[in-house]
């Protein structure tokens, strides 16, 4: 500060340390601005998913009073009877007026083919129910279950919309009745895939996704981690690892329906097994993470300082005490991190699925690896090509619940890596 | 600018001197056989190395070094950066086949047993031949756990109490015991770093080896840490055989008994501590030790 002119060098630097300030607020400011665009990205998905979507987790049902007429349950097998009749002959005492044979299709309509089928549980579970009169809240079509949410404009010309103005006079009828209710979609939750979107479930999806994951974990992580190993800590560092090393790099790249197309010839048409099974789909979603995995466990066992080895290698550990007592649970959370990143990755895959027929279209839910199943991603393409109206909404809806399991199995990730995390 | 570019210069001038005295030695030496002068031999040794030589690669970082590891001393091993002392140290427990490309040929015996030998196994071998590392590296486990890993694994004991007895003697040998006795449970990587470094050394001591080999074991530790280490040191040569590695004068002078001097892969110099830092023989190892470079 004495002589702040004599120092020529100090001069140089304050000249220039304006420009150095100058670049770091600028990079800064790119910063910024780029999680703030991508966090505005994120936020419009979600707003557009869940604003379309979350309408699908409620369900329009309609009370009806039910004659469980004796005459119908003449058969042996309960199951056989005619329950549409039921529901017809119900609706048609409802609205004596309608007479006219398109007038009563179109009544009729109102309500959903599931119906049936809700009737025909009942009376499995409570033959007693035979020459009662029960009221009973059934779930209606899929048009009304969109006109009631608002999805169809009652202003519109008749004949633009699915819903005509006889129909809107019914549906009006029982809303003044209290006949109509919107409840919880419970049905979204526990049923299988449907050609009518009010009898469409997710949890056909989830249980075969569930069984697929669990193929491809059991599979993929002792694997990846026993490849990682032996590559990083045993196998010698010549040509040959070398080439090992590329290609293992190469297949993390491979686009994943190249792996859904191997899977197809090696599994299905070579080895024979079950097409469209989660057992096939577990298998290449394996051979689709492994390259994930094993290229996350070779640099968290990188990762683990040369010092940790030494020092059990100077007491005398041999090699596999070394790895299994000291290099391994340092490296697990890393490991456990790449596994779960894997996972999430082989959730969201629809590609190679699509290939090895896990697109089929199944309303049974699965009991078990060799049962046909589809997964959620899959679901969720085949919903999105639908034309109903109503599958839009479970298109999202499907999405969120996707988005849940995803946030939680990297919930997960952060959870088992905090819990087995080593600091020193 | 003018000041500058004069501190520069002067910069300079000021170490020429210096290079000009390493160039005309290395030159010098280079013709030079070097034979190994002062008593690398001593009478009923631990350990016998002669003519080991070690190889990088193409690179040869140890040149045919023959010495004598005696009962019950402190060997020094001293010289400048890169002169290959951690190298031959590390060939003592064969820590150098980790080492990807490093070969070693030569005889080193452990009480005449050749420890390159065919049947011999590298896991008893670093059981007797101990070694304590640069950076205090405990393992990310419990005090405890970390002198009782090598007991267990080598199998030592029988049962949980011969465990406790094992560790206990070993953190006291080590010095440790009274500060660590109340926080065993506790991760040895939450002690200090002079603390650490003992902890170090009870975990080696803790297998019962004959030979401790130590690589620069206070290079990262402040002067009251390296005090500690160097009391005990002196204590753990009544027990074993301790071979030091160290850039420090001093501390070479202070604990040990023989000291060896290694230039550029050659053992130059071995005798008597007090003989080497008074009266050396060789030219370079005058050099080395009254600081002219290293």
């Amino acid at each position: 500060m004495d002589q702040p002119a004599t120092n020529p060098a100090i001069d140089k630097v304050n000249r220039g340390l304006k420009r150095r300030y100058r670049a770091e607020r600028r990079f800064r400011l790119c910063g910024a601005t780029a999680v703030f665009a991508a966090l505005c990205f994120l936020f419009i998905l979600f707003f557009s998913i869940v604003s379309s979507g979350y309408k699908a987790f409620q369900k329009t049902f309609i009370q009806i009073d039910v004659f469980f007429d004796p005459a119908e349950f003449t058969n042996e097998n309960l199951a056989t009877a005619n329950f549409p009749a039921l529901i017809k002959a119900s609706m048609s005492s409802r609205f004596p007026e309608v007479t006219a044979r398109r007038d009563k299709k179109d009544l009729y309509y109102l309500i959903s083919p599931g119906a049936s089928f809700q009737l025909m549980k009942l009376i499995k579970n409570n033959p007693a129910l035979i020459g009662q009169k029960e009221r009973i809240w059934v779930s209606a079509n899929d048009d009304v279950d969109m006109l009631l949410k608002g999805n169809i404009d009652r202003t519109r010309p008749e004949s633009e919309r699915r819903i005509n103005d006889k129909q809107l006079a019914w549906l009006d009828t029982l809303a003044g009745e209290g006949k109509i209710k919107k409840t919880f979609n419970m049905a979204f939750f526990t049923l299988g895939d449907s050609r009518e979107p009010e009898q469409a479930g997710i949890w056909g999806a989830t249980c075969g996704s569930f069984y697929t994951l669990l193929i491809t974990l059991s599979l993929s992580f002792p694997i990846g981690v026993a490849a990682a190993v032996y590559l990083e800590e045993f196998a010698p560092k010549n040509r040959w690892t070398d080439i090992i090393e590329v290609n293992i790099n190469n297949l993390a790249a491979v686009p994943s329906i190249v792996y859904g197309l191997l899977g197809l010839a090696v599994f299905i048409n070579f080895f024979g097994m079950p097409r469209s099974t989660p057992v096939v789909g577990g298998l290449v979603l394996t051979l689709m993470t492994l390259p994930i995995i094993i290229i996350a466990s070779r640099a968290s066992l990188k990762s683990v300082p040369p010092s940790i080895r030494e020092a059990a290698l100077g007491i005398g550990a041999s090699k596999m005490q070394m790895v299994a007592h000291h290099v391994l649970p340092l490296a697990l959370p890393g490991m456990l991190t790449g596994t779960i990143i894997g996972m999430a990755h082989a959730l969201g895959e629809t590609a190679p699925l699509l290939m090895v027929g896990m697109v089929a279209f199944i309303v049974d839910i699965p009991q078990g690896f060799t049962d046909p199943a589809t997964v959620l991603p899959v679901q969720i393409y085949l919903w999105s090509d639908s034309p109903e109206r109503a599958f839009m909404e479970k298109t999202s809806a499907a999405i969120m619940v996707l988005l849940v399991f995803l946030f939680l199995m990297n919930a997960v990730a952060i959870f088992l890596r905090k819990r087995f995390e080593i600091k020193w | 600018m003018e000041s500058l570019f004069q501190t520069a210069e002067s910069g300079i001038l000021a170490t020429a001197p210096k290079e000009k005295i390493l160039s005309e030695v290395t030159s010098k030496t280079l013709h030079k056989a070097r034979e190994t002068v002062g008593d690398p031999f001593v009478e009923n040794p631990r350990m016998t190395c002669r003519e080991v030589n070690v190889y990088y690669g193409e690179k040869k970082a140890i040149n045919n070094v023959n010495i004598d590891i005696a009962r019950h001393e402190v060997i020094a091993m001293i010289g400048p950066s890169g002169c290959g002392k951690s190298t031959f140290l590390r060939c003592l427990n064969r820590m150098n086949d980790t080492i990807e490309g490093c070969r070693v040929t030569g005889d080193i015996r452990l009480d005449g047993m050749d420890i390159h030998d065919r049947n011999v196994d590298v896991v008893p071998l670093r059981a007797r031949v101990g070694m304590v590392f640069q950076k205090p590296n405990p393992f990310p486990k419990s005090i405890f756990d970390n002198v009782a890993y090598g007991p267990k694994i080598h199998g030592l004991v029988q049962n949980k109490s011969e465990l406790e007895e094992i560790v206990e003697a070993s953190l006291k040998k080590a010095g440790l015991w009274e500060e660590a006795k109340d926080r065993l449970n506790q991760p040895g990587t939450g002690l200090s770093g002079g603390q650490q470094q003992r902890l170090c050394i009870a975990r080696a001591i803790a297998v019962s080896p004959e030979v401790i080999l130590m690589d620069e074991p206070c290079s990262a530790l402040d002067p009251i840490a390296t005090a500690k280490i160097e009391e005990l040191i002196a204590e753990l040569c009544e027990h074993y055989s301790i071979v030091i590695v160290t850039h420090s004068m001093q501390q070479a002078a202070r604990v040990s008994q023989r000291t060896a001097y290694f230039h550029l892969g050659d053992l130059i110099e071995v005798g008597k501590t007090d003989r080497i830092f008074t009266n050396p023989r060789h030219q370079l190892t005058e050099d080395y030790i009254t600081g002219r470079f290293g």
